[in-house]
């Protein structure tokens, strides 16, 4: 036989949280109606960075598929040639792909890489109906062009060899010296 | 790093030093360097120069260790340098002793510092080319400096570059700004390959691997300094920047390249070989492999590559893509209807495919028309190899030869046709073997082994070594062994010469074929006269023996050879043809087997690409490639070497599981559709212990031609291929193709003058199937014999010349 207080009393003090919370901030997210900034440093989709000149920063090492605890990024590497130059240097990522089914966020990737070609951004709407489209392509992670910068292959505009580029000690991009 | 012999292992107390390495007592046979002793103790002292396999040199320092030796009083006395200083030693050009008291980076901070300090020097011209460079991940330099290494550099200043990378030849490129100087390249090609031409030039920051400009790194063996190379500056344009070690998947496998079964490692991902390496077997090939070995791999994925069955449709008359089940069923209804059939397989076959077509051909076929011989050879042959090679299980080995005092070598040019075997004849001959030669002229590869040559026109060789019997000189007795190359089948009584030799001086005798698969092929009974294991068709009790395992009775008739099928088949008495990896161009007379294959009227063709015989076929079966299926090789010593599948997500059927199908298809099963199955009923099967065939007694004199003298104006035909040459399975790596010798026809001088052109330049040469046109060479040859590459540089002496080794062809100045 439940007591009075639990007849009578429970029930109603159930509500109260209910009425607590009517007059609390609402922390519901109209998502994807109201999209909200990430914090600055969320870990996002990958982005695939280029030098000021437009080459690719990649030079298909394959450090962050061995960082990578997900095994979700496959890389293959190739020889620029004087022809057919895609980033300074004799190496390049021919092949570049993040599986994103598998990809966790974890962003040690980032940190293996050593020339800073792959970073993270915070754009983190990754899903999709079918799982080929979630294997992103190296032309789905590249970074856009900016202006002043060509679409590889071409040859290095900004320094002599790839040691100008690591060192930083490359000549302004073209547009910005006419700007 | 490679297993020292077990030499050591034997020797007797008195033999042994005592020693005292990081305060642990150790016994040591004499001469062993310290490096190798604490090794014993499993202290690992770090090293870039040394190499058991090669002599010591101490160029790197890498090794140092604080080293005490007993003094006058039996008390250790530190080895000092500069007054008041320790001295470290390199421990890998130092031999241990009795009393010495050795003291590495584990206990000696001397030791440790003055390690670190070298790592240092090294580090300082070391290009931070990490992740770009392909040894990165498995660089003992990385590994070695983060064990032996100072944690952080204390080098600010520009490090020395050079331009990057240089061709040291078409396939070995060179970073000069990686190279420690460790001179393992070097030392490997002048002690193990004989091919000195690289070098280390300059001196001091500038010093350098160069090369000869005259003489270009054209070695058979080049790949082997890449392996060998501890830090990577030298790597091979064929992986350059292909994979990262650490993505890769390792899996050990048998070379099949040539008869010696050299164990190699494959390196595949994502269902493709990326890369081979040597693989450790003392046994075998030590630590080396030839660069065909290691690079030719590409064959298996060239765009003509087969991957589904195909039938000939009975109203296009063209070939069409088939499902397997219609395949085998359109196969087994033809060969039904074709009647007699026979059976040629070439030499590319694992012993467990060998014995499937073997039964195949027996069982499902009710046939003895086999022969796995898509060269030159002869009845004597088959004799031979039934007499003295087939079943006989391990015979003379690679560790033999390095025992030995004299071997001699008949219709065999090592370097080219076993490059593995030639290693260690020249290994063997650098301790003093005596290597005698029987051939038209001292070819790189002997004067590399410092072997003595017996001047021989082709054709001759059967005379040659019935001499040798009565030779003073090279006085060959039971203490020699005799390797008898397959090209003595095209020259009649040489086999029989060669047996009768072994027989009366009581010599070893080894057969040495070219392919992976002519020893096994033989064991499995691919003669028209041999079943599995050795016994001979015509044997009852072997008949019988066979039997009881199979389950059924075999034909007691002898079938026909090779070259009898052919003629069979283009004579309208044989109807169907069963043909597994055969090319026609390397059959003594292509013209008569494309013939064959185009007057059968059922070709059923087992092949890896398509070919000549695939575009005639009625039925054509893709097979798997040796990456793509288990089996076994038996090397030219009678070793089986079986490996694994290493591409174990492909679909390719090996051929006794595509023959299985087809004799399902004929109600006759063979019994097995696994190579596992296959291998369990070989061993249930075993080896043969009645009666063999007699040796071959075919008498020399009747069919020798006059001794070197030429007929008219005419030169006798020598010819053999060169290892990288022209071949199939080597498409696809065209930097491997670069590394071979060009083609030239060799000549003796006199001969020469007689042409009236200087050597180098052109000469066409003519053979009753018509002519070729390449540079000629001076070799010391005898006069009115003339050597050509069987087939380098688009030149194929079978085809284009329409002759064979001993030939009468004519030679003159000038293109055609």
């Amino acid at each position: 036989m439940p007591t009075l207080k639990e007849q009578f009393w429970d029930p109603v003090a159930g509500f109260g949280v209910t009425f607590r919370t009517m007059f609390k901030k609402v922390v519901t997210e109209q998502y994807p109606f109201e999209k909200k900034p990430t914090a600055p440093r969320f870990h996002g989709r990958h982005q695939l960075n280029r030098w000021p000149d437009g080459l690719e920063k990649c030079i298909g090492c394959e450090l962050c598929a061995w960082a990578c605890p997900a095994d979700a990024i496959y890389v293959e590497g190739a020889s620029n040639t004087e022809d057919e130059r895609y980033s300074p240097g004799e190496r390049y990522g021919r092949v570049y792909q993040i599986n994103y089914l598998r990809c966790i966020l974890c962003g040690l990737c980032i940190e293996a890489c050593p020339t800073r070609a792959l970073t993270m951004t915070n754009e983190y709407e990754l899903a999709d109906d079918n799982r080929a489209d979630l294997i992103y392509e190296k032309q789905d992670l590249l970074a856009p062009l900016l202006p002043g910068m060509e679409q590889p292959p071409h040859a290095m505009l900004l320094g002599d060899d790839e040691g100008d580029y690591y060192r930083g000690s490359f000549r302004p991009a073209k547009n910005e010296s006419e700007a | 790093m490679t297993v020292t012999s077990k030499e050591g292992q034997e020797v007797a107390k008195a033999d042994l030093v005592t020693l005292t390495i990081d305060g642990v007592e150790v016994s040591v046979p004499k001469g062993t360097l310290v490096i190798r002793a604490a090794e014993q103790i499993g202290v690992q002292i770090p090293r870039f120069c040394d190499h058991p396999l090669l002599a010591p040199v101490g160029a790197c320092r890498q090794c140092l260790v604080e080293v005490a030796l007993p003094g006058p009083d039996g008390e250790p006395r530190t080895m000092m340098g500069p007054p008041g200083r320790v001295k470290p030693q390199a421990s890998c050009t130092l031999t241990a002793s009795e009393g010495m008291v050795v003291n590495t980076q584990i206990s000696s901070p001397i030791a440790d510092k003055a390690q670190q300090g070298v790592m240092e020097a090294l580090l300082i011209n070391h290009p931070l080319d990490c992740p770009v460079c392909d040894k990165g991940g498995e660089c003992p330099l990385q590994n070695q400096a983060m064990s032996n290494g100072r944690g952080e550099t204390r080098f600010v200043e520009t490090k020395r570059t050079f331009p990057k990378p240089i061709n040291i030849s078409a396939q070995v490129l060179l970073d000069r700004e990686r190279c420690v100087l460790c001179a393992r390249c070097t030392r490997f090609s002048e002690q193990i390959a004989g091919d000195p031409f690289i070098a280390l030039i300059e001196r001091g920051a500038l010093q350098q691997v160069g090369i000869y400009e005259k003489e270009p790194f054209e070695s058979y063996f080049s790949g082997n300094t890449i392996q060998i190379c501890p830090v990577g500056a030298l790597t091979s344009a064929a992986y350059r920047f292909r994979a990262r070690p650490f993505d890769l998947v390792s899996t050990p496998s048998v070379a099949e390249h040539d008869a010696c079964g050299s164990a190699i490692r494959v390196d595949h991902r994502r269902g493709k070989v990326v890369r081979r390496l040597s693989g450790e077997d003392p046994a075998v090939n030590e630590e080396w492999i030839t660069d065909k070995d290691r690079f030719g791999f590409t064959y298996a994925r060239q765009d003509d590559r087969l991957t589904h069955p195909m039938v000939r449709d009975e109203e296009t008359g063209e070939l069409r893509t088939a499902s397997w089940p219609e395949a085998f069923v359109v196969a087994a209804r033809g060969l039904q209807a074709a009647g007699a059939t026979g059976v040629l397989t070439g030499g590319r076959l694992t012993l467990e495919d060998a014995y499937a077509y073997s039964k195949f051909a027996r069982v499902a076929l009710g046939t003895n028309d086999v022969d796995f011989r898509a060269r030159a050879h002869s009845a004597e042959e088959e004799a031979f190899l039934a007499s003295t090679v087939a079943g006989t299980g391990l015979g003379v080995t690679f560790e033999d030869l390095e025992k030995v005092g004299t071997v001699v070598l008949a219709g065999l040019e090592p370097e080219d046709e076993a490059g593995t075997l030639f290693l260690r004849l020249r290994k063997a001959a650098r301790k003093g073997l005596k290597v005698v030669s029987i051939a038209p002229f001292t070819s790189r590869g002997l004067a590399k082994m410092h072997g003595t040559l017996i001047r021989t026109a082709p054709g001759d060789e059967a005379a040659a070594l019935e001499a040798l019997a009565h030779d003073g000189e090279v006085a060959l007795d039971a203490g020699g062994i005799l390797l008898i190359g397959e090209r003595l089948a095209a020259v009649p009584g040489a086999l029989s010469a060669a047996a009768a030799l072994a027989g009366t001086t009581g010599a070893r005798l080894a057969w040495v074929p070219r392919r992976a698969g002519d020893r096994g092929a033989v064991d499995a009974g691919l003669l028209p006269s041999l079943l599995p294991g050795g016994r001979p068709v015509d044997d009852a009790a072997a008949r019988v023996d066979l039997g009881t395992v199979w389950g059924t009775t075999v034909g007691h008739e002898p079938g026909r050879d090779a070259a009898g099928i052919v003629a069979a088949a283009i004579a309208g008495e044989i109807g169907g043809l069963v043909v597994g990896g055969v090319d026609p161009d390397d059959t003594a007379d292509p013209a008569a087997t494309r013939a064959a294959i185009g007057a059968a009227s059922f070709v059923v063709s087992l092949e890896l690409r398509a070919t000549d015989v695939t575009q005639a076929a009625d039925v054509v079966l893709p097979v798997a490639a040796a990456a793509e299926k288990a089996g076994t090789f038996v090397t030219w010593e009678g070793r089986q070497r079986p490996f694994g599948k290493v591409l174990v997500e492909s679909h390719a059927l090996p051929d006794l599981r595509v023959l299985a199908g087809i004799a399902d298809e004929l109600g006759t099963p063979l019994g097995f559709k696994t190579v596992e199955a296959a291998r369990a009923e070989l061993s249930e099967l075993g080896g043969w212990d009645g009666d063999r065939v007699a040796a071959p007694t075919v008498s020399t004199g009747s069919t020798t031609r006059e001794s070197s003298t030429t007929d008219g104006d005419g030169l006798r035909l020598a010819t053999w291929k060169q290892m990288i040459d022209d071949a199939s399975m080597l498409d696809g790596d065209d930097y491997l193709r670069a590394t071979g010798r060009a083609a030239v026809a060799l000549v003796s001088a006199g001969t020469l003058a007689g042409l009236g052109v200087e050597a180098g330049a052109n000469v066409t040469v003519t053979g009753p199937g018509g002519s070729a046109t390449l540079p000629v060479g001076v070799a010391d040859l005898a006069d009115g014999v003339v050597w050509l590459p069987a087939g380098s540089d688009g030149i194929n002496v079978n085809r284009d010349l329409g002759a064979t080794a001993g030939a009468t062809v004519s030679v003159e100045g000038g293109a055609a």
